[in-house]
Protein backbone atom coordinates (compact mmCIF):
# COMPACT_ATOMS: atom_id res chain seq x y z
CA UNK A 1 0.00 0.00 0.00
CA UNK A 2 0.72 4.02 -0.66
CA UNK A 3 2.38 4.81 3.12
CA UNK A 4 2.18 8.47 4.46
CA UNK A 5 3.01 10.36 7.87
CA UNK A 6 0.68 13.02 9.07
CA UNK A 7 2.16 16.85 8.48
CA UNK A 8 2.55 18.42 12.06
CA UNK A 9 -0.26 20.20 13.11
CA UNK A 10 1.28 23.45 13.20
CA UNK A 11 2.23 23.11 9.36
CA UNK A 12 -1.56 22.46 8.65
CA UNK A 13 -2.91 25.24 11.01
CA UNK A 14 -0.20 27.50 8.57
CA UNK A 15 -2.28 26.32 5.47
CA UNK A 16 -5.50 27.29 7.05
CA UNK A 17 -4.59 30.29 8.93
CA UNK A 18 -7.12 32.42 7.09
CA UNK A 19 -9.87 29.85 6.97
CA UNK A 20 -12.58 29.62 9.15
CA UNK A 21 -14.94 27.40 7.76
CA UNK A 22 -13.23 24.17 6.01
CA UNK A 23 -14.04 20.20 5.55
CA UNK A 24 -11.24 17.38 6.45
CA UNK A 25 -11.73 14.95 3.83
CA UNK A 26 -10.28 11.63 4.66
CA UNK A 27 -9.79 8.60 2.31
CA UNK A 28 -10.81 4.64 3.46
CA UNK A 29 -8.01 3.40 1.29
CA UNK A 30 -4.18 3.03 2.38
CA UNK A 31 -4.07 5.71 4.32
CA UNK A 32 -7.05 4.32 6.53
CA UNK A 33 -4.87 0.90 6.27
CA UNK A 34 -1.69 2.99 8.30
CA UNK A 35 -3.63 4.86 10.41
CA UNK A 36 -2.98 8.32 8.99
CA UNK A 37 -5.77 9.40 7.01
CA UNK A 38 -8.84 7.65 7.68
CA UNK A 39 -12.61 9.11 9.04
CA UNK A 40 -10.83 8.56 12.24
CA UNK A 41 -7.55 10.92 12.19
CA UNK A 42 -9.17 13.02 9.98
CA UNK A 43 -12.02 13.43 13.37
CA UNK A 44 -8.46 13.76 15.66
CA UNK A 45 -6.74 16.41 13.57
CA UNK A 46 -10.27 18.10 13.49
CA UNK A 47 -10.15 18.33 17.06
CA UNK A 48 -6.78 19.30 17.51
CA UNK A 49 -6.91 22.58 14.81
CA UNK A 50 -10.45 23.74 16.88
CA UNK A 51 -8.25 23.51 20.58
CA UNK A 52 -5.49 25.13 18.54
CA UNK A 53 -7.79 27.78 17.06
CA UNK A 54 -9.85 28.50 19.97
CA UNK A 55 -6.44 29.32 21.68
CA UNK A 56 -5.79 31.78 19.30
CA UNK A 57 -9.36 33.30 19.92
CA UNK A 58 -10.20 32.61 16.07
CA UNK A 59 -12.61 29.83 15.95
CA UNK A 60 -13.34 27.67 12.98
CA UNK A 61 -15.95 25.65 11.75
CA UNK A 62 -14.69 22.07 10.71
CA UNK A 63 -16.61 19.35 8.96
CA UNK A 64 -15.22 15.69 8.89
CA UNK A 65 -16.13 12.81 5.82
CA UNK A 66 -14.00 9.86 4.60
CA UNK A 67 -14.14 8.91 1.33
CA UNK A 68 -14.37 5.47 0.00
CA UNK A 69 -11.18 6.43 -2.05
CA UNK A 70 -9.84 9.88 -3.19
CA UNK A 71 -8.20 8.40 -6.12
CA UNK A 72 -11.37 7.20 -7.96
CA UNK A 73 -13.63 9.99 -9.60
CA UNK A 74 -16.55 8.05 -8.76
CA UNK A 75 -15.79 9.15 -5.24
CA UNK A 76 -14.59 12.27 -5.61
CA UNK A 77 -17.39 13.48 -7.37
CA UNK A 78 -19.86 12.47 -4.01
CA UNK A 79 -18.34 16.11 -2.79
CA UNK A 80 -19.69 18.11 -5.41
CA UNK A 81 -22.86 19.08 -3.73
CA UNK A 82 -21.05 20.25 -0.61
CA UNK A 83 -17.39 21.50 -1.45
CA UNK A 84 -18.50 24.64 -2.21
CA UNK A 85 -19.57 24.90 1.21
CA UNK A 86 -16.01 25.30 3.02
CA UNK A 87 -12.92 27.38 1.54
CA UNK A 88 -10.94 25.15 1.90
CA UNK A 89 -10.42 20.92 2.08
CA UNK A 90 -7.66 19.36 3.56
CA UNK A 91 -6.82 15.93 2.25
CA UNK A 92 -5.69 12.91 4.02
CA UNK A 93 -5.69 11.05 1.23
CA UNK A 94 -1.68 10.36 -0.05
CA UNK A 95 -0.37 12.63 -3.08
CA UNK A 96 -3.12 11.58 -5.46
CA UNK A 97 -6.05 12.58 -3.65
CA UNK A 98 -5.79 16.16 -3.43
CA UNK A 99 -5.07 16.24 -7.36
CA UNK A 100 -7.88 14.18 -8.16
CA UNK A 101 -9.76 16.93 -6.50
CA UNK A 102 -8.11 19.93 -7.22
CA UNK A 103 -8.75 18.53 -10.95
CA UNK A 104 -12.39 17.97 -10.57
CA UNK A 105 -13.20 21.16 -8.83
CA UNK A 106 -10.68 23.52 -10.19
CA UNK A 107 -12.29 26.64 -8.29
CA UNK A 108 -11.76 25.20 -5.02
CA UNK A 109 -8.63 25.29 -2.75
CA UNK A 110 -6.98 21.48 -1.56
CA UNK A 111 -4.28 20.95 0.62
CA UNK A 112 -2.65 17.81 1.52
CA UNK A 113 -2.43 16.75 5.42
CA UNK A 114 -0.35 14.05 5.31
CA UNK A 115 3.52 13.25 3.35
CA UNK A 116 3.68 10.63 1.19
CA UNK A 117 6.36 8.28 1.98
CA UNK A 118 6.43 5.09 0.19
CA UNK A 119 4.91 1.64 -1.12
CA UNK A 120 5.13 -0.70 1.87
CA UNK A 121 3.53 -2.58 4.76
CA UNK A 122 3.62 -2.84 8.49
CA UNK A 123 6.15 -5.07 9.69
CA UNK A 124 4.83 -4.63 13.12
CA UNK A 125 2.19 -2.72 14.78
CA UNK A 126 3.10 1.16 14.27
CA UNK A 127 6.01 0.70 11.60
CA UNK A 128 5.49 0.54 7.75
CA UNK A 129 8.38 -0.23 5.50
CA UNK A 130 9.61 0.64 2.20
CA UNK A 131 9.29 -2.47 -0.21
CA UNK A 132 8.87 -1.12 -3.65
CA UNK A 133 10.04 1.71 -5.76
CA UNK A 134 7.21 1.58 -8.43
CA UNK A 135 10.84 1.63 -11.12
CA UNK A 136 8.35 -0.66 -13.43
CA UNK A 137 10.20 -3.18 -14.68
CA UNK A 138 10.04 -5.79 -11.61
CA UNK A 139 12.95 -8.60 -10.94
CA UNK A 140 12.46 -9.47 -7.24
CA UNK A 141 12.59 -13.03 -9.03
CA UNK A 142 16.19 -12.41 -9.56
CA UNK A 143 17.09 -11.44 -6.04
CA UNK A 144 15.47 -13.98 -3.53
CA UNK A 145 12.46 -12.17 -3.84
CA UNK A 146 13.84 -9.01 -2.33
CA UNK A 147 13.93 -5.72 -3.94
CA UNK A 148 17.47 -3.88 -4.14
CA UNK A 149 16.23 -1.16 -6.10
CA UNK A 150 13.90 0.13 -3.30
CA UNK A 151 15.82 -0.97 -0.18
CA UNK A 152 19.36 -0.77 -1.38
CA UNK A 153 20.39 2.96 -0.33
CA UNK A 154 22.52 3.14 -3.78
CA UNK A 155 19.95 0.39 -5.46
CA UNK A 156 23.00 -1.64 -6.06
CA UNK A 157 22.50 -4.48 -8.86
CA UNK A 158 25.66 -6.53 -7.27
CA UNK A 159 25.63 -5.96 -3.45
CA UNK A 160 26.58 -5.53 -1.14
CA UNK A 161 28.65 -2.32 -1.05
CA UNK A 162 31.85 -2.07 1.25
CA UNK A 163 29.73 -0.33 4.29
CA UNK A 164 27.52 -3.27 5.04
CA UNK A 165 28.00 -4.13 8.45
CA UNK A 166 26.57 -7.30 10.34
CA UNK A 167 23.49 -7.08 8.35
CA UNK A 168 23.11 -3.53 8.88
CA UNK A 169 22.93 -0.92 6.27
CA UNK A 170 25.82 1.75 6.41
CA UNK A 171 23.31 4.90 5.79
CA UNK A 172 20.95 4.10 9.14
CA UNK A 173 21.81 1.68 12.16
CA UNK A 174 18.16 0.50 11.65
CA UNK A 175 18.10 -0.33 8.60
CA UNK A 176 18.82 -3.94 7.20
CA UNK A 177 21.21 -4.00 4.44
CA UNK A 178 19.04 -5.91 2.19
CA UNK A 179 22.36 -7.31 0.03
CA UNK A 180 23.27 -8.75 3.40
CA UNK A 181 19.75 -10.52 3.41
CA UNK A 182 19.86 -11.46 -0.53
CA UNK A 183 23.56 -12.82 -0.30
CA UNK A 184 22.20 -15.04 2.71
CA UNK A 185 19.47 -16.15 1.08
CA UNK A 186 21.13 -17.69 -2.39
CA UNK A 187 24.30 -19.18 0.47
CA UNK A 188 21.33 -21.28 2.21
CA UNK A 189 19.52 -22.20 -0.86
CA UNK A 190 22.58 -23.31 -2.65
CA UNK A 191 21.65 -20.75 -5.23
CA UNK A 192 24.95 -18.16 -4.97
CA UNK A 193 25.75 -18.31 -8.73
CA UNK A 194 22.73 -16.90 -9.37
CA UNK A 195 24.46 -12.98 -8.23
CA UNK A 196 27.84 -14.25 -10.06
CA UNK A 197 26.85 -12.66 -13.85
CA UNK A 198 26.82 -8.86 -14.28
CA UNK A 199 23.45 -8.09 -15.02
CA UNK A 200 21.86 -6.42 -18.10
CA UNK A 201 22.01 -2.00 -17.22
CA UNK A 202 18.48 -1.16 -16.14
CA UNK A 203 15.89 0.82 -18.52
CA UNK A 204 14.77 3.63 -16.60
CA UNK A 205 12.13 4.26 -18.77
CA UNK A 206 9.77 2.60 -16.81
CA UNK A 207 10.26 4.57 -13.56
CA UNK A 208 9.77 8.02 -13.22
CA UNK A 209 12.55 9.09 -15.38
CA UNK A 210 10.98 8.39 -18.44
CA UNK A 211 8.49 10.99 -17.23
CA UNK A 212 4.86 10.78 -15.80
CA UNK A 213 3.51 7.46 -16.32
CA UNK A 214 0.26 6.35 -17.47
CA UNK A 215 -1.09 2.38 -17.54
CA UNK A 216 -3.31 2.01 -20.27
CA UNK A 217 -5.89 -1.54 -20.59
CA UNK A 218 -7.14 -1.30 -23.67
CA UNK A 219 -9.87 -4.07 -22.53
CA UNK A 220 -10.95 -1.85 -19.82
CA UNK A 221 -10.64 1.59 -22.19
CA UNK A 222 -13.35 -0.06 -24.98
CA UNK A 223 -15.33 -1.42 -22.57
CA UNK A 224 -15.22 -4.86 -23.33
CA UNK A 225 -14.50 -5.61 -19.35
CA UNK B 1 57.24 -4.50 -27.62
CA UNK B 2 53.76 -6.24 -26.07
CA UNK B 3 49.73 -4.50 -26.93
CA UNK B 4 48.99 -2.81 -23.80
CA UNK B 5 45.21 -2.35 -23.27
CA UNK B 6 45.72 1.31 -21.89
CA UNK B 7 49.91 1.98 -22.13
CA UNK B 8 49.15 3.27 -19.26
CA UNK B 9 52.81 3.45 -16.68
CA UNK B 10 50.88 1.11 -14.33
CA UNK B 11 49.73 -1.22 -16.74
CA UNK B 12 53.37 -1.18 -17.79
CA UNK B 13 54.81 -2.02 -13.92
CA UNK B 14 52.72 -4.68 -13.44
CA UNK B 15 52.45 -6.33 -16.89
CA UNK B 16 56.13 -6.34 -16.85
CA UNK B 17 55.71 -8.19 -13.33
CA UNK B 18 56.99 -5.04 -11.28
CA UNK B 19 55.95 -4.81 -7.63
CA UNK B 20 53.10 -1.80 -8.14
CA UNK B 21 53.02 0.88 -5.78
CA UNK B 22 50.64 3.47 -6.30
CA UNK B 23 49.43 6.69 -4.19
CA UNK B 24 46.22 8.72 -3.86
CA UNK B 25 45.70 12.37 -4.22
CA UNK B 26 42.78 14.48 -2.49
CA UNK B 27 41.34 17.41 -4.32
CA UNK B 28 41.03 21.15 -3.20
CA UNK B 29 37.92 22.21 -1.27
CA UNK B 30 38.21 24.72 -3.93
CA UNK B 31 40.14 25.45 -6.65
CA UNK B 32 43.59 25.69 -5.09
CA UNK B 33 45.66 24.39 -7.87
CA UNK B 34 48.22 25.56 -6.22
CA UNK B 35 48.11 23.26 -2.98
CA UNK B 36 47.37 20.51 -4.99
CA UNK B 37 50.46 20.98 -7.42
CA UNK B 38 52.77 21.07 -3.56
CA UNK B 39 51.04 17.25 -3.05
CA UNK B 40 52.15 16.36 -6.48
CA UNK B 41 55.54 17.00 -5.84
CA UNK B 42 55.71 14.58 -3.07
CA UNK B 43 54.02 12.03 -5.10
CA UNK B 44 56.38 12.31 -8.07
CA UNK B 45 58.39 9.41 -8.72
CA UNK B 46 57.74 7.91 -5.81
CA UNK B 47 54.24 5.96 -6.69
CA UNK B 48 53.33 4.41 -10.23
CA UNK B 49 50.27 6.47 -10.40
CA UNK B 50 48.29 8.90 -8.21
CA UNK B 51 44.48 8.28 -7.28
CA UNK B 52 42.17 11.29 -8.09
CA UNK B 53 39.30 11.31 -5.47
CA UNK B 54 35.91 11.73 -6.86
CA UNK B 55 33.61 13.79 -4.06
CA UNK B 56 35.14 11.35 -1.48
CA UNK B 57 32.92 11.02 1.70
CA UNK B 58 30.52 12.28 -0.45
CA UNK B 59 32.11 15.88 0.16
CA UNK B 60 32.61 18.42 -2.35
CA UNK B 61 35.57 19.00 -4.07
CA UNK B 62 37.43 20.10 -6.82
CA UNK B 63 36.35 17.27 -9.79
CA UNK B 64 38.13 14.42 -10.36
CA UNK B 65 38.48 14.44 -13.93
CA UNK B 66 40.00 18.18 -13.86
CA UNK B 67 42.19 17.11 -10.55
CA UNK B 68 43.40 14.37 -13.06
CA UNK B 69 43.96 16.47 -16.04
CA UNK B 70 46.09 19.05 -13.79
CA UNK B 71 48.25 15.74 -12.52
CA UNK B 72 48.76 15.17 -16.31
CA UNK B 73 49.87 18.43 -16.93
CA UNK B 74 52.51 18.18 -14.19
CA UNK B 75 54.09 14.57 -15.78
CA UNK B 76 52.05 12.38 -13.25
CA UNK B 77 49.92 9.24 -13.93
CA UNK B 78 46.41 9.85 -12.33
CA UNK B 79 44.10 7.20 -11.58
CA UNK B 80 40.81 8.85 -12.31
CA UNK B 81 38.27 7.69 -9.59
CA UNK B 82 34.61 8.16 -10.74
CA UNK B 83 31.74 7.41 -8.35
CA UNK B 84 28.18 6.08 -9.73
CA UNK B 85 26.66 8.66 -6.89
CA UNK B 86 26.83 11.92 -8.85
CA UNK B 87 26.33 10.93 -12.45
CA UNK B 88 24.04 8.91 -14.58
CA UNK B 89 25.42 6.88 -17.91
CA UNK B 90 25.48 9.82 -20.16
CA UNK B 91 27.66 11.71 -17.72
CA UNK B 92 29.48 9.18 -17.39
CA UNK B 93 30.83 8.10 -20.47
CA UNK B 94 31.13 11.79 -21.66
CA UNK B 95 33.80 12.28 -18.58
CA UNK B 96 35.24 9.28 -19.65
CA UNK B 97 35.54 10.33 -23.04
CA UNK B 98 36.91 13.55 -22.11
CA UNK B 99 39.53 12.20 -19.27
CA UNK B 100 41.06 10.22 -22.22
CA UNK B 101 40.88 13.00 -24.10
CA UNK B 102 43.13 15.25 -21.21
CA UNK B 103 45.74 12.32 -21.54
CA UNK B 104 43.95 9.87 -18.47
CA UNK B 105 45.03 5.98 -19.01
CA UNK B 106 43.86 4.56 -15.52
CA UNK B 107 40.30 4.61 -13.63
CA UNK B 108 38.95 3.73 -10.96
CA UNK B 109 34.80 2.18 -11.00
CA UNK B 110 33.24 2.83 -7.51
CA UNK B 111 29.55 3.01 -6.07
CA UNK B 112 30.67 6.27 -4.14
CA UNK B 113 29.90 6.90 -0.34
CA UNK B 114 26.24 7.73 0.09
CA UNK B 115 25.45 11.39 0.39
CA UNK B 116 24.21 11.28 3.36
CA UNK B 117 27.93 11.04 5.25
CA UNK B 118 28.82 14.00 3.34
CA UNK B 119 28.11 17.92 3.34
CA UNK B 120 25.21 17.86 1.07
CA UNK B 121 22.95 15.07 2.70
CA UNK B 122 20.12 17.27 1.14
CA UNK B 123 21.03 15.86 -2.06
CA UNK B 124 19.59 13.70 -4.68
CA UNK B 125 21.77 10.44 -5.53
CA UNK B 126 22.12 9.00 -9.28
CA UNK B 127 22.79 5.28 -9.11
CA UNK B 128 22.07 4.72 -12.41
CA UNK B 129 24.43 2.45 -13.07
CA UNK B 130 26.24 0.50 -10.32
CA UNK B 131 30.32 -0.11 -9.64
CA UNK B 132 30.27 -3.42 -11.48
CA UNK B 133 28.17 -1.93 -14.63
CA UNK B 134 30.48 0.97 -14.47
CA UNK B 135 33.66 -1.21 -15.21
CA UNK B 136 31.53 -3.56 -17.87
CA UNK B 137 30.66 0.07 -19.54
CA UNK B 138 34.33 0.98 -19.75
CA UNK B 139 35.37 -2.08 -20.90
CA UNK B 140 32.75 -1.73 -23.88
CA UNK B 141 33.53 1.43 -24.24
CA UNK B 142 37.76 0.47 -24.83
CA UNK B 143 37.49 -2.95 -26.25
CA UNK B 144 34.37 -2.81 -28.13
CA UNK B 145 34.60 1.22 -29.43
CA UNK B 146 31.33 1.12 -28.45
CA UNK B 147 28.75 3.30 -26.75
CA UNK B 148 26.28 1.72 -23.98
CA UNK B 149 23.58 1.67 -26.89
CA UNK B 150 26.18 0.06 -29.39
CA UNK B 151 26.59 3.17 -31.15
CA UNK B 152 30.49 3.32 -32.38
CA UNK B 153 33.14 5.67 -30.58
CA UNK B 154 35.14 8.11 -33.02
CA UNK B 155 38.59 7.12 -30.86
CA UNK B 156 37.61 4.40 -28.26
CA UNK B 157 39.08 5.84 -24.70
CA UNK B 158 41.65 2.83 -23.52
CA UNK B 159 41.98 2.72 -20.06
CA UNK B 160 43.25 0.50 -17.52
CA UNK B 161 40.49 -0.10 -15.68
CA UNK B 162 40.54 -0.29 -11.85
CA UNK B 163 38.17 -1.53 -9.17
CA UNK B 164 37.53 -1.30 -5.58
CA UNK B 165 37.34 -4.30 -3.18
CA UNK B 166 37.05 -4.93 0.57
CA UNK B 167 37.25 -7.94 2.00
CA UNK B 168 36.58 -6.52 5.51
CA UNK B 169 32.44 -5.83 4.65
CA UNK B 170 30.05 -8.20 5.40
CA UNK B 171 28.72 -10.95 4.60
CA UNK B 172 32.64 -11.70 4.60
CA UNK B 173 31.56 -15.06 2.83
CA UNK B 174 30.61 -13.26 -0.11
CA UNK B 175 33.35 -11.30 -0.58
CA UNK B 176 35.61 -13.15 -2.83
CA UNK B 177 32.62 -13.65 -5.29
CA UNK B 178 31.63 -10.04 -5.70
CA UNK B 179 35.41 -9.58 -6.07
CA UNK B 180 35.46 -12.56 -9.10
CA UNK B 181 32.07 -10.83 -10.46
CA UNK B 182 34.17 -7.44 -10.92
CA UNK B 183 37.07 -9.16 -12.48
CA UNK B 184 34.40 -11.07 -15.08
CA UNK B 185 33.34 -7.79 -15.71
CA UNK B 186 36.47 -6.41 -16.94
CA UNK B 187 38.44 -4.93 -14.24
CA UNK B 188 42.32 -5.68 -15.05
CA UNK B 189 43.34 -4.06 -11.46
CA UNK B 190 41.60 -3.94 -7.72
CA UNK B 191 43.06 -1.66 -5.13
CA UNK B 192 41.51 -2.69 -1.47
CA UNK B 193 39.99 -1.16 0.97
CA UNK B 194 42.64 -0.11 4.12
CA UNK B 195 44.08 -3.07 5.19
CA UNK B 196 44.64 -3.22 9.00
CA UNK B 197 43.50 -6.65 9.80
CA UNK B 198 46.32 -8.50 9.04
CA UNK B 199 44.53 -12.00 9.96
CA UNK B 200 41.87 -11.64 7.98
CA UNK B 201 43.42 -10.10 4.81
CA UNK B 202 45.43 -13.26 4.63
CA UNK B 203 42.64 -15.57 4.97
CA UNK B 204 40.89 -13.46 2.15
CA UNK B 205 44.33 -13.70 -0.16
CA UNK B 206 44.13 -17.13 0.36
CA UNK B 207 40.45 -17.62 -1.12
CA UNK B 208 41.83 -15.08 -4.21
CA UNK B 209 44.33 -17.21 -4.86
CA UNK B 210 42.32 -20.45 -4.58
CA UNK B 211 40.07 -19.40 -7.35
CA UNK B 212 42.82 -18.34 -9.44
CA UNK B 213 41.61 -14.30 -9.35
CA UNK B 214 45.57 -13.08 -8.67
CA UNK B 215 46.21 -14.72 -12.33
CA UNK B 216 43.06 -13.35 -13.74
CA UNK B 217 43.85 -9.13 -12.44
CA UNK B 218 46.12 -7.26 -10.30
CA UNK B 219 45.39 -7.29 -7.00
CA UNK B 220 47.18 -3.97 -5.02
CA UNK B 221 46.71 -4.23 -1.17
CA UNK B 222 44.94 -0.80 0.08
CA UNK B 223 47.70 0.48 3.14
CA UNK B 224 47.04 3.96 5.37
CA UNK B 225 49.60 4.57 7.57
CA UNK B 226 48.46 5.88 11.15
CA UNK B 227 48.69 9.08 12.12
CA UNK B 228 48.38 8.15 15.77
CA UNK B 229 45.68 6.43 17.99
CA UNK B 230 43.29 9.00 17.75
CA UNK B 231 42.84 8.57 14.27
CA UNK B 232 42.15 4.77 14.87
CA UNK B 233 39.96 5.09 16.90
CA UNK B 234 37.80 7.18 14.74
CA UNK B 235 38.52 5.40 11.71
CA UNK B 236 37.40 1.85 13.85
CA UNK B 237 34.05 4.20 14.95
CA UNK B 238 32.92 6.19 12.32
CA UNK B 239 34.27 5.20 8.53
CA UNK B 240 31.77 2.26 7.49
CA UNK B 241 33.60 -0.55 6.17
CA UNK B 242 36.37 0.29 8.67
CA UNK B 243 38.50 -3.19 10.33
CA UNK B 244 40.30 -2.19 12.81
CA UNK B 245 42.00 -4.90 15.45
CA UNK B 246 42.17 -3.29 18.61
CA UNK B 247 45.56 -4.68 19.02
CA UNK B 248 47.05 -2.05 16.25
CA UNK B 249 45.30 0.40 18.71
CA UNK B 250 46.92 -0.52 21.65
CA UNK B 251 50.26 -0.68 19.83
CA UNK B 252 49.72 3.17 19.14
CA UNK B 253 48.52 3.77 22.36
CA UNK B 254 51.16 1.80 23.98
CA UNK B 255 53.93 4.43 22.92
CA UNK B 256 54.24 8.15 23.64
CA UNK B 257 51.82 10.46 21.71
CA UNK B 258 54.86 12.33 20.01
CA UNK B 259 55.98 8.50 18.78
CA UNK B 260 52.56 7.68 17.60
CA UNK B 261 53.16 8.45 13.99
CA UNK B 262 56.34 6.55 13.52
CA UNK B 263 54.55 3.68 14.93
CA UNK B 264 51.92 3.82 12.24
CA UNK B 265 54.77 4.45 9.89
CA UNK B 266 56.13 1.07 11.08
CA UNK B 267 53.20 -1.09 11.39
CA UNK B 268 52.62 0.26 7.06
CA UNK B 269 56.31 -0.61 6.66
CA UNK B 270 55.87 -4.27 7.96
CA UNK B 271 52.68 -4.69 6.11
CA UNK B 272 54.43 -3.39 2.94
CA UNK B 273 57.01 -6.26 3.39
CA UNK B 274 54.40 -8.65 4.38
CA UNK B 275 52.56 -7.76 0.73
CA UNK B 276 55.45 -8.46 -1.01
CA UNK B 277 56.01 -11.77 -0.34
CA UNK B 278 52.16 -12.71 -0.33
CA UNK B 279 51.03 -14.46 -2.86
CA UNK B 280 48.42 -12.83 -4.90
CA UNK B 281 49.30 -9.36 -3.88
CA UNK B 282 50.74 -7.73 -7.22
CA UNK B 283 51.55 -4.29 -5.21
CA UNK B 284 50.87 -1.58 -2.69
CA UNK B 285 47.95 1.16 -2.96
CA UNK B 286 48.95 3.69 -0.70
CA UNK B 287 46.53 5.93 0.99
CA UNK B 288 48.62 8.57 3.13
CA UNK B 289 45.29 10.40 3.95
CA UNK B 290 46.54 14.04 3.80
CA UNK B 291 49.85 12.89 4.33
CA UNK B 292 51.18 13.16 1.01
CA UNK B 293 54.43 14.93 2.29
CA UNK B 294 55.22 11.15 4.13
CA UNK B 295 54.94 9.61 0.88
CA UNK B 296 58.62 9.82 -0.27
CA UNK B 297 59.80 8.59 3.19
CA UNK B 298 57.62 5.32 3.26
CA UNK B 299 58.51 4.79 -0.17
CA UNK B 300 62.17 5.13 0.55
CA UNK B 301 61.99 3.14 4.03
CA UNK B 302 59.61 0.56 2.31
CA UNK B 303 62.40 -0.28 -0.26
CA UNK B 304 60.00 0.61 -3.48
CA UNK B 305 62.32 3.30 -4.91
CA UNK B 306 63.22 3.64 -7.51
CA UNK B 307 60.31 3.26 -9.07
CA UNK B 308 60.37 1.30 -12.71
Amino acid sequence: MIVADRKSLDEILGMVADKDKILILGCKGCVTVCNVGGLKEAEILAASIKIARKKEGTDIEIDTQALERQCDNEYVSQIKDSVADYQAVVSMACGVGPQFLSEMYPDHVFYPAVNTTFFGGAVQHGVWEERCAGCGTCGIHLFGGLCPIARCAKSLLHGPCGGSSNGICEVHKDTACIWDAIVKKKMETGHLEDLAAVKPFKDWRTARDGGPRRSIREELVKGNI
Amino acid sequence: MTETKSGSNLEKVLTAGHFAFTGECGPPKGANVEHLQKKFQYLKGNVDCVNMTDNQTAVVRMSSLAGSALMVSQGLEPNFQMVCRDRNRLAMMSDILGAYALGVRNMLCLSGDHQTFGNHPEAKNVHDIDSMQLIAMVKKMRDEGKFLNGEEIDVPPKMFIGAACNPFADPYEFRVHRLATKIAAGADFIQTQCIFNMDKFRDFMKQVVDMGLHERCYILAGVTPMKNAGMANFMSKYVPGMDIPDSLIKRLKGVDKRDQAEEGILFALEQIAEFKEMEGVAGVHLMAIEWEHKVPEIAERAGVLPRP
